[in-house]
């Protein structure tokens, strides 16, 4: 018999029954709020009556609007303080755990939920956020979904879904110096395609994957919405069990041990046939960086950008091209940055920190460069602190900030203005991404960015290595 | 989320949106997901591409009379990528467009979208031209997407449609608003939860 994959067993196991539009009812195991698509999904369970029958599954924070320097309530910006107060008065009308402002426990949704154990492997996971596929590190099918969603799984822990393909996606050999997560994932989006992923769950794996921790695995699952996957996910491992054993969410004892025979009984079967596979050398991986104004959209740091008529969308290229003020065959390497951003559920985690602050140890950001490092949560920020971190940032001329979504999507006042080019370990670069629709992002990795940041434009993170 | 409301056509103009990967950002930018409400989000959509930086008009095909009142959008590949935003489709819903049409949409906007009860049909690349070029030529072009019978017409043409089989039937059934028909299960779902090893933190 063949084997099964990761995604078929725990589809089975959450399966509720077939709804008559033929989707499949699926019990979604542990849920995460925020303050930004939560509020109409609330009044909808107000206007009908509705409670919350699992609130115990589901938790809450503060993450997108927070301001990162003056955190003081009421915010600045009256919109802010009013979403703020909406979600406040919700989780409290509701029953739901809030980790507010004044909680150890608050950060980036993607970045507390694996930190405090609540992600597990062998869940199902929601959260109304597209980067929800973060948590598929730990062996989690977690799904970034809408309010009217999200409205579901509040009124009844459950989501009508359909069946996805799964797609294997095996990095074989080894990472070379100065390549990241982040340059494996964008690699991956390059290669696939920004809608490549439509109807499939990646599973990632192979030796480079198989060698990374849990925070570099976080990076790769973080970005599978941007390959149009609305799933990713690493088969739990010995790293996993490591790193779970201990967070205040994991069962202790006994419970831990049977804990993990269950993890690892919903790891994917060796003789499994996936219904795609395909295999990239680890070697063939540069540190990458963003030209365009999608994540797709991205070379090799020795490469030049394309020329629109050798692509295979040459519209989109000449669009980018519109937006970016870029020219074909240029060098990515020498491109000027005004801003750079070290954070976000992609990159805001110590490891990524510790690997920027490297780089940026002793050495100074170049003047013409805004400089923040914004830690993914409250608990990252400490970390970093009792290791000195925030020092090395700080006295090379980085602005250490509170933890938060920040400049990834800037509804907080992190912002780039006017035409800057922003050198960021963020997501996205779509045009107005970071807040100026004029502005400009190129994605990288996190050490990419601390040496842009030094050097006011883009260079070989490789010549510090 | 109590009617059940059965939506098997949309009949009207339209409007075209050309482009690949046309994301969420430029949808809706993110500022406007700071309103608690959607009820203001038919003022924003595109809001970016349609006006500069004094709210003066741009060059935009929503902001061209020549469109007005139109319910079908036309778009091309992988429309609505990136963020989950359920603004983006509401912003769209709310300014008039009770249809889309185009070669492939993302995942979870076209999710969000059925949920709502606004249908995403693909076609194409060479019939989405053709429909492209249609109301081009002609913005008083009348449209029919009729979900049972799969196809788009108008002027005596008609152009087979694919959507999945699941939001097909959530859409003419009424079944596309679901959570009344996920709470009408809570016992089974109590059920599937209880076999469930972390929801008891794997006691015996």
């Amino acid at each position: 018999m063949a084997g099964r994959t990761l995604y078929d067993k725990i589809w089975q196991s959450h399966s509720v029954g077939t709804l008559p539009t033929g989707q499949t009812q699926l019990f979604i195991g542990l849920h995460l709020i925020h303050e930004i698509t939560t509020a109409p999904a609330f009044d909808m369970l107000r206007e009908t009556g509705m409670d919350v029958p699992f609130r115990e599954r589901t938790f809450a924070t503060i993450d997108h609007i927070v301001p990162t320097d003056l955190r003081k309530r009421p915010f600045l910006d009256p919109e802010a303080e009013e979403l703020t107060q909406a979600l406040e008065k919700n989780v409290a009308q509701f029953g739901v755990e809030f980790f507010g402002l004044d909680s150890m426990n608050q950060g980036i949704v993607h970045v507390i939920g694996p930190q405090l154990g609540l992600t597990q492997p062998g869940m199902t996971l929601a959260c109304g956020d597209s980067h929800t596929s973060t948590h598929g590190a730990f062996g989690t099918l977690a799904f970034g979904i809408g309010t009217s969603q999200v409205r579901d799984v509040l009124a009844t822990q459950t989501l009508a879904m359909d069946k996805l393909k799964v797609r294997r996606i095996n990095v074989t050999g080894e990472m070379g110096n100065g390549v990241y997560p982040k340059d494996v994932i964008l690699y991956i989006i390059r290669r696939l395609g920004v809608g490549g992923g439509k109807g499939f769950a990646y599973e990632y794996g192979g030796p480079v994957i198989d060698r990374m921790n849990m925070e570099e695995r976080m990076t790769v699952c973080n970005m599978s919405i941007e390959g149009g996957a609305l799933v990713g996910y690493v088969n739990p491992d010995q790293t996993t069990f490591d790193y779970l054993k201990g967070r205040p969410h994991v069962p202790k004892g006994n419970g831990f041990e049977r804990a993990v025979a269950y993890w690892k009984s919903i790891a994917s079967d060796a003789n499994t046939e996936y219904d795609d596979v395909v295999i990239y050398d680890g070697k063939e991986i540069e540190p990458t960086v963003t030209w365009g104004i999608n994540p797709g959209q991205s070379v090799g740091i020795s490469e030049k950008l394309p020329k629109p008529e050798e692509s295979v969308d040459p519209d989109a290229v000449k669009k980018a091209y519109e937006h970016m003020g870029w020219k074909p065959g240029a060098p990515i390497l020498g491109t000027p940055v005004n801003v750079a951003f070290i954070g976000s559920c992609t990159n805001g985690r110590l490891a990524d920190l510790r690997a920027a602050a490297k780089i940026a140890k002793g050495r100074k950001v170049n003047p013409s460069v805004r400089a923040l490092v914004v830690p993914g949560s409250a608990e990252v920020k400490k970390l970093a602190e009792q290791e000195g971190l925030h020092e090395v940032f700080i006295e090379a001329g980085f602005q250490w900030r509170e933890a938060g979504c920040s400049m990834c999507l800037a509804m907080n006042p992190d912002k780039l203005n006017g035409r800057e080019i922003s050198a960021s370990s963020s997501n996205r670069n779509f045009i107005g991404r970071q807040g100026s629709p004029q502005g400009r992002t190129l994605l990288m990795s996190p050490v990419m960015v601390a040496a842009a940041a030094l050097n006011g434009k883009v260079v070989d993170v490789r010549e510090y290595e | 989320m109590s009617e059940i409301v059965k939506i098997t056509k949309v009949a009207g103009t339209a409007v075209p949106i050309r482009g690949n990967d046309i994301d969420t950002d430029r949808i809706i930018p993110a500022r406007y997901l700071k309103e608690v409400t959607f009820a203001r989000m038919g003022d924003y959509p595109f809001f970016d591409e349609r006006f500069d930086a004094a709210k003066k008009k741009k060059d935009h095909p929503f902001n061209d009379p020549e469109y007005k009142g139109a319910s079908i959008l036309f778009v091309n590949k992988n429309f609505g990528c990136g963020s989950s935003r359920e603004h983006a489709p509401q912003a769209l819903h709310r300014f008039g467009i009770q249809a889309i049409v185009g070669e492939s949409f993302a995942a979870i906007f076209a999710g969000n979208c059925t949920m709502m009860g606004l249908p995403t049909v693909v076609v194409d690349a060479k019939e989405i031209a053709q429909l492209m070029k249609s109301v081009e030529d002609n913005p008083r072009t009348e449209y029919t997407v009729d979900l049972q019978s799969k196809t788009i017409s108008y002027g005596g043409q008609k152009i087979p449609i694919e959507l999945p089989e699941t939001y097909r039937t959530a859409l003419t059934q009424g079944y596309w608003d679901s959570t009344t028909l996920l709470r009408a299960n809570l016992d089974a779902v109590k059920k599937t939860a209880a076999k469930l090893p972390y929801m008891t933190g794997f006691t015996d």
